[in-house]
Order: C-alpha cells, then structure tokens, then sequence
C-alpha cells in the first residue's frame, strides 16, 4: 500500500514550514531513516527522516515550496511490489480529506500533543471550524476567502479585509495572492513555554499596504527579496512584543575592570586540549552567567507573564542573541547559573556555529526566561532591546569602554560597560528590574563571586 | 445656495428610495414625477402584475379544487373587471404609500417634466406625456413648474416599452404590457412577441384565464436569460397547460384587422407561417428613458440608450447621476433600490460597497415560478470554470407533493476548484420566495460546504435547495 509522506511538525506549535529541498528523488528506494527532505522552519533547517521503506513515488510538493502546513502530504512512498508509477498522487491543492487532515491553527494551538496524523486519518469533519486567532477573536473572513486563503498558505490574519465590519472576502484573497510577500502567512511561532502569554495573531494597527508602500518609490529604483522564514518571524514576533508587553527601561554602568582581569586570569591558565586552549572566555560569557546569578538572587525578576497568573521559573535560562545572516536567532543558555563559565562558554561557541548553518533544533532556542543582547562589538555605548516573549526581561549590553568616572571625589579612569534592561511591566515593575540589575553589576564588579 | 441638496428626477423604486436615504442622511430634498408616484413597479409593472396572477392563481385552484378533495358548487368564474380593479387598487396603494414616505420623510414632491439646463438645475415643466388611465391623483401640496437647483442630481427616468420598427404598439391590437393590464375584455387568442419576463409572464396569466396564448421567440429558448435546462423546464410545462412556443423566429410583419392581428412569423431557417390572434402583446424589452431630460446639454455620457455610470453610479458629469433603469441593465427594480441607496450614501461620503452585479437575482412569475441568481451553466463554462452542477426535482420533496405541486426543478453550479456558488435556478411553486436563501449565500460566500452544514427545514419547499447542493456533490439523499 502506497504510504504518505506528511508535512512534519518539528516543534508542538508548528503549523507550516517551508519544504527547502528534496534529498532523495522520484524512484529513488528509500530505506529507513534516509534523510529524504529538508525542512526550513521559521529559525532552523531540519532534516526529515523516513519512516516507511520503499520507492519514492511521487514527489507532491516541490522544494522550495514555503508555508507548507503540517501533516499536508509531500510525497508518497510505494511499497514493496507496487508500481510507483502507478501510484496515484494526492491531488495538488489541498489533501482529500481522507488522508490527514490539515491542522487547523486552532487546533494546534490546543492541542500541542498533535502528533503527525497517521497516513489514513479519519474524514476530516466537512465544516471546518473557523481558524481561531490565537486570542480567541476570530478573523471575520468568508467561507471562500478562507478556503481560498488555506489554499494558498496565506494567513487571514495578515490579509487586510474589505468586505462589511473589515471582512476578508474572495477578493481579499486574491489581491493577497497577487500581492505575495508580506502578506504571505507567517512562520509558525517558536513554543513559547506552556501557558505562556498567547501571541496576537495579528498586528493591532495595520500599517500602509504593500501597495501603497511601493508607490513612494519609483518602479525599477529597488529590488524585491521575498521574505524567508525567519524574517517573517522576526517582523511578527517583534511586532508582537512591542505592541504587547509595556516595555520598562532601566540604565546602569558598570566598572569592568576587575572582571577583564580575572577573564585575563581565567583564560591564561586555560589548560591545553588538542594542542588549543580548552576554553576562551568571553565578556559575554560572563555576562550570562552574571545574569542568570542575579536572576537567582532576585528570583521575583524571573518571571513570565501571562493573563492567568504569574509564571515564576525555577531555572534561569538565558537565550543569547546570536546575529547570523539574514537575521539573528536566540540559543538558550538553560540553568545558566549551574554551569561553569567555560561550559557556558563553549555551548556558546557551538551554538553560535550551528545558528549560522540554521541547524539549531526548536529546543535550543525556544523558551527561555531571558535574555542578552550584545552589540558591545560594534562600539555600541547604550541601547534599548526588544522583550522577547515569553521572557519578562532582556539586558541590552554595551561596549566596555575606558571612561572617566569619580573616585573618592577624584576623577579616574575606569573600563565601563552601560546595560539597559528591559522589563515587561506587569511582571517586572521598576523597582523590581533595578533590582535585578544591582545584583547584575554585584556580580560584573566582583566577579569572583561567580566562580563560587 | 441652492434650493436642494439632492433632487431626485423620477420616483420609481429607484427614485423614491434615493429621495427617502437622502432624508435620512440629512440632506435637503425634492423628487420629481410627472405621472405616477412609485413609478412603473408599483403601478404599470411588478406589483399590479402580481395581483392580476394571483387571480389567476386562484381560478387555477378552484378550476382543480377536485385535486384537493374540494368540491366547488354553483358558479366559480372569472370577472375581468373585477380582477383588474383589484389590480388597480393594490397600485393606488402603493402609490399612495410612496406619498406617505415622502411626507413623512419631509421629501418636497415636485410636479411635471424635469429638464437639466445647466449644471445643478433642472427646468421642470407641465407633463406633456399623456398619463396612462386610471392614473393616481397628484399628491397634496406638490410643488409645479418652475427652475429648481440642487448639488446633486440623481437620474432614476426609467426605462419604457421597447417599440420594433414596423410593429409599434397602437395601445389597441399590439398591446404594451400597459394595456395588458387592463384588458376590457378577455381576447379569445393572444399572440405573445417576446419571452423575457414581461411576456411570459401575461401569457402565463392569459392562459390561465383561458386565453388560447402562441408565444414568438427570437431566440432558441423561452426566459432567455434563464438557464437553458431551466428553460427547457418551463417551457414543457407551458405547453403542457396548453401554450403554444415558437422559438428560433420572429414576427416579421403584422397585419391588423378590424379586431384581430395576422402575424407573419419566420424561423431561422426561413420557414414561414402566419399566425391570427385577437390581440398582440409586445415585449421585447425596455429602453431607457434618456431623451428630453437635457442630458445632451450637460453632455452626460450615454451608451445603447442608457446612462453611463460608475461604481458610485455618477455620471461623467460632476454632480450629476443615474440609477434603476437609465443607468443600464438589469432593467430590476430590486437593482434600482441597490443602487439608490449606494448613490446617497457615497455623496454622503459613507464609501457604500459597489454593487456586484453577479449576485443580483431575477423572478419571473408565471406558472410555473422561475428564479436565478449568478451563472447559467453555459455562462460558467464560458467563462473557464470547471464546475460541479447538482439538480433536484420537486417531485421528491415531500411539502411540493402535499401542496400538489411537484413539478419543479433546482439546478446549483459550483465552482470544482474552489466551492464557490456560482449560480442557482429554480423552477417551481413559490421559487420567487426561496432564492432569496442561496442569494445571501452567494453574498456571504459560502461554499458547499457550509450549504450542506445549514439545515434547511422539514417540511419545506426549500429541502429541494439544499438537495441540489448536495446532489452536486454526489450525496444527494431523496433521489
């Protein structure tokens, strides 16, 4: 019996991805565990393994195809003795409804546990609910647009509607379809922790439509990239944040010079492995790890919001922003303030390789209770970070740069380094981030006290 | 300043409705009529129709009360001139509703012929039509002739008979569907030029009064802008009532006598015959009324007789607009209603939603009913659609066989790609009243899907709807 490749799920709120290239072709005999495809989410490359044996008969989705939803059939496996020309592919467009049906949002938004349908799932109930906005409100949008819409891989959501009340209508859809890009579904969310704060699913305030942007401009003066996964998550994810979380800041120097020395210290009496020192401490490494020590220190700071209830973590896991090109991506340093700092340093190194071949695993960067931001390196004095939720803080970290401070009433010269924290007010009041952040220059300016 | 924010020339269903959303929305207003309040609907066209084949409706139940286990005793037979005096009547009511609306709605009715002579004025003059008797009385305090200004002058003229070189109707032998409301006496035989609406739906009531009806049709089917299976449908069943239909030919020539017209008729294919009747009805459309409005003076745009218009249905003149009849077809009423209110609301600046004329429904209302919104089959397949068609036949619906009227069909057509309802046609016993559910479909784009998850109610005629729906999806149930 010809078996069905589905669309994985990569992460438990993965809804759709992009199906980025085909490793095995059309007649190729597939073996257990072959890597058959590869799998672009919104932040990494993954890599699908078989599950059946067989031919690969059919290929349904081409690569290169963006906003594949899950469990929509890619491909189709023949079996033993079954002539894989002879196998009928799914018709393209949608799956028939007796293959798997297609998660709705809604439901994947419930229902995390929603494994990867079996090839012959039951008839999908005819009427299909409404996709649900992550915050319950649900997109007015006609039945045809959102068929239309589902078809396409277009999310209602970021489609501007024109019928009556804003309603999104059949040719709401077109336009979107001819309009591409932008208006193209997003990437799935990366998992926020359970019950955590629940995205909108749209920006409250639309801005100026493609259309109208592009008017200011002349035709021919600028060159049009589609948008890729991870672009699109960053623009929806810090869309999100910032009209979402009241972002509170709060500026502190700090005097490095002690901590240079011991990092000189520290990395001096490295011992040798393989001929290389065994680890190379960085400013940041030490950030981290100052951080997640003043998390545990001021543990009302480590918090996540949500409308519920307060979520106040047990573990201080730093998500470490890490720019790559075309885009940045957050590793999480997890129980930061249990490791070494030359344990933190070289999952940083790690992490910091594999994000830039976008071969992080939705577990290395999703979740996380807060995180560093760093653009010290570009000379940067002070700057203002974006919440990444479901964090309630972020520490924006700046260049150590020689100033000239007071000293017992007498100017010196001191390495100082300005963080900004950003707190989401309703978890981390004023007082309370200030607080954390005392505890954070505790640690920068004695920074023995976090070898102990 | 002028006299009036909007003035209104015309006060059919078009017109009034543009004069009563103007007074809503504050502006001050005049409408202007020069024969009847309510215009041709409410005197000379749907609703008196109506009334004379709901007479005929009723003659056709005591004709078979037997069928019900009725028996009528004694007498039961038309009276002509009872019939149209009831006809007469339900007009006088309903202009005298429209009289009612305009007062109540401070409208200022203006008396007579109005003319553009520049922008933002009208010239309105005594009416030199000769008004079509009985006529309506002029409304209490209406204003008469004189030089009226306004911001915004909405055209709602309508439309009137369309007159074929050499067969003019003379109001004696060749009707226009004004006389045939208004028979003196019954004509032994009627011979029927054109199966639009208009004459279909007088051959149907002719008919049924007993009239010996021959039906002459230009093109290869009767209700040509129905659906051909539809078509076809109605057509058996006219015939089987005992109408006679020639398609594919026209009359070519009409001899009259002293009280009766030969018809000289020629198929396609150059067969000839002639054809004796009483009388002649002529329907074979209606033009716009464009002429002598001073539309020339103000060089507003027109095109096959119509009022060219846009979205917001303003001409090519600033301040100057058009709905119903003169801006084009579909030559409806409920057409005209659409966009009266569109073109008031867009000079108020409410940006209306253009009107889409794709969901548009059409009723005809002889016996049996036919009704329709969005695309025939062969529309559809014109216009590259792969389609999905589903059919149900009244005869398996169980409230047509109690009513004793189970000969109808529903016909829907879908969009195969998407599931859009493309088109709907029904023919049948009271189909008039159930397209009004697929229209709201079609407007809120449903999909078959959400056709089949609505549940239509037991026992009812509008089962057959949701039968041809699932039909179209192979789960037809009663069939």
């Amino acid at each position: 019996m010809p078996t069905n490749i589905l669309m994985p799920a990569l992460s438990p709120t993965m809804e759709k991805g992009n199906l980025a290239k085909w490793l095995k072709k059309e007649g190729d005999t597939i073996k257990s565990g072959d890597i058959i495809a590869e799998i672009e989410t919104d932040k990494a490359t993954m890599e699908v393994e078989a599950v059946d044996e067989g031919i690969l008969a059919k290929i349904v989705v081409p690569e290169g195809t963006a906003d594949v939803a899950v469990n929509e059939v890619i491909g189709v496996i023949a079996g033993e003795g079954e002539d894989a020309k002879s196998v009928a592919a799914p018709a393209a467009g949608g799956a028939p409804k007796a293959e798997a049906p297609k998660a709705e949002p809604a439901k994947a938004e419930a229902a995390p546990a929603a494994a990867p349908a079996p090839a012959k799932a039951p008839e999908a109930p005819a009427a299909a609910a409404a996709p649900a906005k992550a915050d319950g409100n649900r997109p007015f949008a006609s039945p045809l647009a959102r068929r239309l819409a589902k078809e396409a891989g277009l999310d209602l959501a970021a489609i501007q509607g024109s019928g009556p009340h804003g309603r999104i209508v059949e040719k709401d859809v077109e336009a979107a379809k001819k309009g591409g890009g932008a208006k193209a579904a997003p990437a799935a969310v990366p998992a926020g922790a359970p019950g955590a704060p629940k995205p909108a699913a749209a920006p409250l305030a639309a801005g100026p439509s493609d259309e109208q942007i592009k008017k200011l401009f002349e035709p021919g003066s600028y060159e049009e990239i589609p948008h890729d996964g991870m672009r699109k998550t960053i623009a929806r994810r810090l869309t999100e944040a910032k009209q979402t979380i009241p972002h509170f800041y709060v500026t502190l120097d700090c005097e490095l010079d002690a901590l240079l020395k011991l990092r000189a210290e520290l990395n001096a009496a490295a011992p040798e492995k393989d001929g290389k020192p065994a680890y190379k401490l960085s400013v940041n490494d030490m950030v981290i790890k100052a951080l997640a020590l003043a998390l545990r220190a001021v543990p009302d700071a480590n918090v996540s919001w949500t409308d519920g209830a307060m979520l106040k973590h047990k573990h201080a896991d730093v998500g470490v922003a890490v720019s790559i090109p075309g885009g940045l991506i957050t590793p999480i340093v997890r129980d930061a303030c249990h490791k070494t700092l030359s344990q933190i340093s070289n999952e940083m190194k790690d992490y910091a390789t594999r994000a830039k071949a976008r071969k992080l695993k939705p577990e290395e960067y999703q979740g996380g209770t807060t995180a560093v931001s760093n653009l010290g390196m570009f000379g940067v004095k002070d700057f203002a970070a974006v919440i990444n939720p479901p964090h309630a803080t972020i520490l924006a970290v700046g260049a150590g740069e020689p100033r000239v401070v007071v000293k017992n009433g007498q100017p010196a010269v001191a390495t100082v380094m300005s963080v900004t924290l950003s707190t989401d007010h309703r978890a981390v009041d004023g007082a309370l981030g200030a607080e954390l952040l005392q505890a954070f220059k505790g640690y920068i300016e004695k920074p023995m006290a976090m070898l102990v | 300043m002028a006299d009036y924010d909007i003035i209104v020339i015309g006060s059919g269903p078009g017109g009034y409705i543009a004069a009563i959303r103007a007074a809503q929305l504050g502006f001050k207003t005049a409408i202007v009529e020069r024969e009847h309040l309510a215009g041709i609907c409410s005197n000379w066209g749907c609703i008196p129709t109506k009334a004379l084949l709901r007479s005929a409706e009723i003659l056709h139940y005591g004709q078979h009360a037997k069928d019900y286990g009725l028996t009528l005793e004694g007498s039961f037979k038309a009276d002509l001139e009872a019939i149209v005096k009831r006809s007469r009547g339900i007009a006088v009511r309903m202009n005298n509703g429209v009289q009612f609306l305009m007062k109540k709605n401070k409208v200022d009715v203006i008396w007579g012929e109005a003319k553009l002579t520049k922008p933002g004025t009208i010239a309105v003059a005594p009416t030199k039509k000769p008004a079509m008797q009985p006529q309506g009385p002029v409304p209490k305090g209406a204003k008469g002739e004189g030089t009226y200004t306004a911001d915004h002058i909405i055209v709602a003229t309508g439309a009137r008979p369309r007159a074929l070189p050499g067969l003019e109707p003379d109001g004696k032998l060749i009707w226009t569907y004004f006389e045939s409301m208004v028979p003196a006496k019954m004509p032994k035989s009627l011979l029927v030029m054109g199966s639009g609406a208009i004459g279909i739906e007088f051959a149907s009531f002719y008919r049924t009064m007993g009239v010996e009806v021959t039906v002459v049709e230009v093109l290869p089917q009767v209700v040509p802008v129905e659906d051909a299976e539809i078509g076809a449908f109605a057509r058996k069943a006219f015939e089987k009532q005992g109408m006679k239909i020639i398609t594919s030919a026209k009359v070519t020539k009409v001899e009259k006598g002293a009280d009766s017209v030969t018809a000289h008729i020629e198929d396609e294919k150059g067969g000839k015959q002639t054809i004796t009747a009483d009388r002649m009805i002529s329907a074979v459309g209606v033009v716009g009324n464009i002429e002598n409005i001073g539309l020339e003076t103000l060089g507003v745009k027109t095109d096959r007789g119509c009022i060219v218009i846009d979205d917001f249905c303003r001409t090519n003149v600033k301040g100057v607009y058009a709905i119903g009849d003169v801006a084009g077809p579909p030559m409806l009423a409920h057409k005209a209603e659409h966009e009266a209110v569109i073109c008031v609301e867009a000079i108020k600046g409410l940006h209306p939603h253009p009107m889409d004329k794709a969901m548009i429904p059409g009723c005809t209302y002889c016996h049996p009913q036919i009704a329709s919104v969005g695309l025939t089959e062969a529309k559809a397949k014109a216009a590259g659609y792969e389609i999905k068609v589903g059919r149900f036949n009244f005869v398996a619906n169980g409230k047509a066989v109690a009513l004793g009227e189970d000969s109808g069909l529903a016909k829907t057509i879908f969009d195969a790609k998407t599931g859009k309802l493309l088109g709907a046609h029904l023919v049948g016993p009271e189909v008039t009243e159930l397209i009004q559910g697929f229209v709201v479909a079609m407007n809120l784009e449903t999909t078959e899907e959400e056709l089949m998850h609505t549940i239509f109610p037991h026992p009812t005629l509008s089962e057959v709807m949701k039968e041809s729906v699932l039909d179209a999806y192979g789960k037809v149930l009663n069939a």
